[in-house]
């Protein structure tokens, strides 16, 4: 179980960062995304996972020999709110992005670099590009 | 006492959003919120600087099972710094922020910011600081992209993303940190990292938080959404992220590299070192080749990173604290230097170089303002700039490290050259005949304001050195003595 949560966790890594390594706007959020449940899966395995062991301690027997660790669970929970609201912003923020410069290509933003207000650099650029 | 930091921007945040339509309730909000934010800070640093470290223990559980807020004296100095950024930049947003933007929940964004800055500065819980991070984080992109301009949106997509990257790595660096030691508490985690030492995923999970911080601040090679994303805003949102935002990250880096892993230093210290360097040469070579003066300002952010990233490789009590103290003056400087490019803006509409001109000749206030930290970033003395190099300087004598002291004083000249060239273009040059007209165009006095007292703090700092040098390297002996954290927040050393 340990071993394929492992490899899991690993080839979603692999995957998400080819993702954001594409030129697509959309592809790059999926990349996101894998990369989020990478950490999470990660994060779930920190604690030695385990079956039918209570994770809280009866004051009565005392310590048993083995319990669950809740801590991990609790980390997820709240990695995964964060990382909710986080792609409902990165979602709303490419759609603008897309109506704004009615490219969905990462590699046709470049007005951060190049200042937009003169056309005509820009449309030498776009050539290039094609 | 040092839950308030993070209470006050909170209830002033809220308030502030019920008052979304009434633009002078919403202004006179934020100014009695950080004012009030400034009076705290400076008690908490008084409070932390005559008895020593200061824990809460939050929801009273007790210190290695809750999570503890723990203001240690570099935690202090940076709170009050921050304070009195946010404080002024308040007053200079009235003038600096267009009416669209204030609007549109500005400022609650900018209260949200803040809780997020002072919460990432006062915990002492890694998990905590991955919380505190994403409040930051997502009020800055929000930040970033207020306004929706094409390039705000773009430079926000590049931020966010890259961000976002470096947020999961961290997660994934928390998640390895606990498998290895059972625990988050960062004062418990140095007494466990300890003895787990030995094996080499202490080294391993080093590099993620050292790779997922240096993305945050901004550090070699991996500063390259920083010049994409930070001239696109503003200008005063700019200054309110140079000044807290990477600088956040390098205060959690030097916390983890003196609390967490002290022992790996032959390996990590080399790795910052070398970076370090580069982060140095890479951000003032780009500043050479812009003529836009926000660009030519951000690609200084990083190149004045490098400087306090190599107090932290050289890695002794007194490069520590040269680092604190360069901290301390590069958010100032910067600060000044930022807003003081707005106003040249306000007053000839643009930031391109060679379009500006003749500023010298009519208005010499506002080229004081412009040259006074200039010079400082510079480091000329009697500056705050030249202490602080100063300082790295003499660390790095003592250390033998030779090259990185060429390279820091060459980086240095070369932070002159771009000076010099701002102020050639800018400021020296003669007026054009169109440029007569805006001559007599009045600045507004929320810019003047604080402009002035940032410029007035930042010369003070030059002028206090040494005893300001002092209280930094108080606050660096506590870092090199981990002991006293962990003493402080556990109760006992066990």
């Amino acid at each position: 179980m340990l071993y394929l949560m492992a490899i899991t966790a690993g080839v979603l890594f692999a995957a998400g960062i080819f993702m954001i390594l594409r030129r697509s706007m959309v592809k790059v959020l999926v990349g996101i995304l894998l990369l989020g449940y990478a950490a999470n899966l990660l994060l779930f395995n920190a604690a030695p996972l385990m079956r039918g062991v209570p994770p809280l301690i009866d004051p009565i027997y005392g310590v048993p020999a083995e319990y669950a660790d809740p801590v991990p669970q609790a980390l997820i929970l709240t990695a995964i709110v964060i990382s909710f609201s986080v792609t409902a912003f990165a979602v709303v923020l490419i759609r603008r992005a897309y109506a704004v410069t009615g490219t969905g290509d990462l590699d046709n933003m470049h007005c951060t670099d190049i200042p937009c207000e003169s056309e005509e650099i820009l449309s030498d650029l776009e050539d290039e590009i094609i | 006492m040092i839950i308030y930091p993070i209470l006050l921007p909170l209830i002033f945040a809220i308030i502030t959003v019920l008052f979304w339509e009434n633009q002078q309730v919403k202004r006179a909000l934020s100014i009695i919120s950080t004012g009030l934010l400034m009076i705290v800070n400076i008690n908490i640093f008084f409070l932390v600087y005559r008895e020593g470290i200061q824990v809460v223990q939050v929801g009273d559980w007790p210190a290695p099972f809750g999570i503890s807020l723990v203001v240690d004296l570099f935690s202090a100095i940076m709170l009050l710094t921050t304070s009195i950024i946010a404080f002024l930049l308040a007053i200079y947003s009235f003038s600096g922020i267009d009416l669209a933007r204030r609007k549109f929940g500005y400022f609650p964004l900018f209260q949200f910011l803040l809780m997020g800055v002072n919460g990432a500065l006062c915990t002492g819980d890694l998990f905590n600081l991955y919380v505190w991070f994403e409040v930051m984080l997502m009020s800055s992109f929000v930040l970033i992209a207020l306004g929706g301009e094409r390039t705000q949106i773009e430079g926000a997509i590049k931020y966010v993303i890259l961000n976002l990257l470096a947020s999961t790595l961290f997660l994934s660096a928390i998640g390895l940190t606990y498998n290895l030691a059972g625990t988050l508490n960062m004062a418990d985690l140095a007494l466990r990292l300890q003895v787990v030492q030995t094996s080499g995923q202490v080294t391993v999970i080093a590099v993620l938080f050292l790779v997922a911080f240096g993305i945050k601040s901004a550090i070699f090679p991996l500063f390259f959404w920083l010049p994409a994303s930070y001239h696109t805003p503003p200008v005063t949102i700019t200054a309110l992220f140079s000044a807290l935002l990477t600088k956040v990250g390098m205060y959690t880096l030097i916390r983890f590299f003196t609390l967490l892993f002290p022992f790996e230093s032959e390996f990590t210290h080399t790795i910052i070192l070398t970076s370090a360097g580069f982060t140095m040469l890479t951000g003032v070579l780009g500043a050479a080749s812009q003529t836009d003066l926000r660009r030519l300002l951000s690609f200084h952010i990083i190149s004045q990173i490098g400087y306090i990233f190599m107090g932290l490789g050289l890695f002794t009590e007194y490069a520590i604290a040269a680092s604190i103290y360069f901290l301390v003056h590069i958010i100032l400087a910067k600060t000044a230097l930022f807003l003081s490019a707005g106003m040249v803006e306000s007053i000839q509409g643009s930031f391109d170089l060679k379009k500006l001109g003749g500023l010298y000749k009519h208005r010499i206030g506002l080229s004081m303002l412009f040259l006074l930290p200039a010079l400082s970033v510079a480091g000329l003395p009697p500056f705050s700039g030249f202490f602080a190099k100063l300082g790295l300087i003499i660390a790095g004598l003592e250390s033998k490290q030779y090259f990185i002291i060429g390279l820091a004083l060459f980086v240095s000249l070369m932070t002159l050259f771009s000076m010099t060239k701002v102020w050639n273009e800018a400021y020296w040059k003669p007026p054009k005949d169109s440029q007569y007209a805006d001559q007599q165009k009045p600045v507004s006095a929320w810019r003047w304001v604080p402009s002035i007292t940032i410029v007035l703090f930042s010369v003070l700092l030059g002028l206090l050195a040494n005893p300001i040098f002092e209280v930094c390297q108080m606050a660096a002996a506590q870092l090199m003595d981990p002991t006293q954290y962990i003493r402080a927040v556990l109760g006992m050393v066990r």
